[in-house]
């Protein structure tokens, strides 16, 4: 029997692609040069990293070379973002964003919730999704950024950023979103678009750790977050981190080619990943809006399992996935996307997350279905919330809860 | 990932003693689906010699709960009730070579379960005692719950206070913002006055105060919390006169005001204000708190 890994991840993190890996060689033996020198160890760095704006640039669809900004990643570009508004529109206080973003979103508004912004924080309905009618009733005039993510990491789910950008707008608000998990998994046209800003992450498209880019639209007020030299003209002070940023241009060019196949091929095995477990296994079901995803990832609820339990058991398997249990994260609360969304505990604690690349292969998905079911069993015959005839939650209520 | 010892892998991926106990004569149920994780503890008990003479267990749950549950019917087959209530936590974390300290609770889990157990054999009611609280210093494995009734329960000011008190933050010390931000909360919760009253001493009445009377003084009040509203509006807040109670001022806060970090801070301001126009000393209190001051 194969049992080499199968990697069912990609939304935490990606491979690097062999031709990004190769691309970045030189860039730390003879292509050492510091971009800003006035010297040819200097010009032909400057030149790789302006030929990769440009294929960050392409991939987005932005209008000019000069709106992408090279930042150490997500959470940087996000923080960046939120925070430049607030400082470039001081008489406005207020942000809106939604219940189910990133961490690297909600950490800094519950922050800036302390020190006296207000922060509104939408609600998602059973299926993840937005209610725009509450989204327009927030707005005001003393909105100063409205960030909110392209698609969820844990269902796929998409939201109507380009609707609400132009919504942003009209009361003079800033947009920006977080866009880390859609970039090289769907079609972007940014310039077509009112979104201000927007936040991508290298290593979640088969590019390495530690480099991102912020989206910054000509003429958005901005402010940047660290100052010092005049790199990436003074909007992201710090020498470039040059190897990365040619890695990250050779990786959006890589995600360029294969969009229709990502959306074609890899939705297909994604579909099959989900029907293959669905048909064998109980009492379980797809979290998130199933008609509205990004084609690489699967969100399923397991009831009456836990999700640690689950992923021990995978990864004995070979099978590398991610989970919104609590006890994943040390938190005994499960996600705060499945507690958004109004999942019931029975089945919070047990969601898996499966989310795909280009590399899964089709032989991967048929020993993932194979292998999901009899691990499911054999955690439900340890369950007190499980018999042989199914579950048994009213049988069992222990003295506290 | 985790880092389980061998023991806990073991014990996850091979569980001992797990399933029903057909002929049990002493069951605990612990934990909740809510919680994410719960475990039933079946035990079949000699009533001659009250020796424990098989265990089984059911658990839903994580590698480490069910590693736990298992270990814990190991180690109490075999053993008097009177002996395996000596058993403590860290004995059932100690079998399995050690639990990450986020994982402790798993290990808490079992010996209520074994607990509750004994309870139901002997016919007793037995009562939770144990609650818990996100974890903040992964050190010395101390939760939230602890540190904050440790605070209430003492009085306590200070992130080093907690330190000795609870041990939480005396590592790493990387959960000192989560400590101070625990101290906060329970310092706004339990006191809004700033001064101790022992320690006001009441401003010199025949020199700042004419005399006013109660209309008067009512009004003054009013005329200074109106004065101060749109500065609270400006945030998206805004305030409200509820009542006066001799020195005590009741009022709401609303808005963005309510709940917010700063409210504490804010009341203090407002109180200073009308320390100032009242010319003597009063308290300004969350109208949540009428009748429960003295």
């Amino acid at each position: 029997m194969n049992t080499a890994p199968i990697y069912l991840d990609n939304n935490a993190t990606t491979a690097c692609a062999p031709e990004v890996v190769e691309a970045m060689l030189p860039f730390f033996t003879s292509q050492f040069g510091n971009p800003s020198s006035m010297h040819s160890f200097g010009s032909k760095v400057a030149h790789a990293i302006k030929e990769a704006r440009v294929r960050v640039q392409e991939l987005l669809g932005a209008e000019y070379d000069s709106e992408i900004i090279f930042t150490s990643g997500g959470t940087e570009s996000d923080n960046t973002a939120i925070l430049s508004a607030l400082k470039a529109m001081p008489d406005r206080n207020h942000i809106i964003t939604t219940a189910v973003e990133h961490h690297a979103i909600l950490a800094l508004c519950d922050q800036l919730e302390k020190e006296g912004y207000v922060v509104t924080r939408l609600s998602v309905d059973k299926r993840g999704r937005l209610d725009l009618d509450e989204y327009k009733a927030a707005l005001g005039p003393r909105t100063a950024i409205v960030s909110v993510m392209w698609a969820n990491n844990e269902t796929g789910t998409l939201f109507p950023v380009e609707t609400m950008a132009e919504m942003a707008h009209a009361v003079g608000a800033q947009f920006h979103t977080d866009a880390v998990q859609v970039v090289g998994k769907i079609a972007i046209d940014l310039k077509k678009t009112k979104i201000d800003m927007l936040s991508l992450s290298g290593h979640k498209l088969h590019a390495p750790k530690g480099i991102g880019v912020l989206y910054l639209r000509r003429g958005t007020r901005f402010r940047p977050l660290l100052r010092g030299g005049q790199q990436e003209r003074g909007r992201r002070a710090g020498t470039e981190n040059t190897a990365s940023i040619v890695g990250l241009g050779v990786a959006c060019a890589l995600a360029h080619e294969h969009l229709a196949f990502v959306k074609s091929e890899v939705g297909r095995l994604r579909d099959r990943l989900e029907a293959g477990i669905l048909a064998a296994v109980p009492c379980c079901f797809v979290t998130g809006d199933v008609s509205n995803r990004v084609p690489n990832t699967s969100n399923i609820a397991f009831e009456y399992v836990e999700g640690e339990a689950i992923l021990l058991m995978l990864n004995q398997a070979g099978i590398a996935a991610s989970s919104g249990s609590a006890c994943t994260s040390g938190s005994l609360e499960p996600s705060h996307v499945m507690r958004a969304m109004g999942i019931p505990y029975t089945a919070a604690h047990g969601t898996i997350r499966f989310s795909l690349s280009r590399f899964t292969t089709a032989a991967e998905i048929e020993r993932v279905i194979a292998a999901v079911p009899p691990i499911i069993a054999r955690l439900r015959s340890l369950s007190p919330y499980w018999s042989e005839r199914g579950p048994t939650t009213n049988a069992f209520s222990p003295a506290y809860a | 990932m985790w880092n389980y010892s061998e023991k806990v892998r073991d014990h996850f991926f091979n569980p001992r003693n797990s399933g029903v106990l057909e002929d049990a004569n002493a069951i605990g149920d612990v934990g909740s689906i809510q919680c994410g994780d719960a475990l039933r503890l079946m035990l079949k008990i000699d009533p001659e010699t009250e020796t424990i003479l098989d265990a089984r267990f059911q658990t839903f749950g994580c590698g480490s709960a069910i590693a736990s549950s298992s270990a814990l019917t190991e180690i109490i087959k075999g053993k008097t009730i009177q002996e395996a209530l000596k058993l403590s936590n860290q004995d059932i974390a100690d079998y399995l070579d050690g639990l990450p300290p986020e994982k402790m609770h798993c290990s808490v889990m079992g010996r209520e379960a074994l607990r509750a157990a004994i309870a139901h054999y002997r016919g007793e009611s037995w009562k939770d005692e144990h609650e818990e609280g996100a974890l903040v210093c992964k050190c010395f494995a101390v939760d939230a719950a602890l540190i904050e009734d440790t605070i209430r329960a003492n009085g306590l000011t200070t992130v080093e206070q907690v330190v000795h008190y609870t041990k939480a933050g005396g590592g790493c010390a990387s959960c000192h913002e989560a400590i101070e931000e625990i101290l906060a909360k329970v310092a706004k919760e339990m006191c809004t006055a700033p001064y101790a009253e022992t320690k006001a001493s009441p401003p010199d009445n025949g020199r700042l105060r004419p005399a006013m009377t109660q209309l008067q003084r009512m009004r003054r009040i009013q005329e200074t919390i109106e004065a101060i509203r749109p500065q609270l509006q400006k945030d998206r807040g805004d305030i409200e006169l509820v009542e006066i109670d001799g020195k005590n001022i009741y009022v709401d806060l609303k808005g963005a005001c309510a709940g917010c970090m700063m409210e504490s801070a804010t009341l203090n301001g407002i109180q200073n204000k009308l320390v100032e126009a009242l010319g003597e000393f009063v308290r300004l209190l969350p109208a949540s708190r009428i009748g429960k001051v003295a």
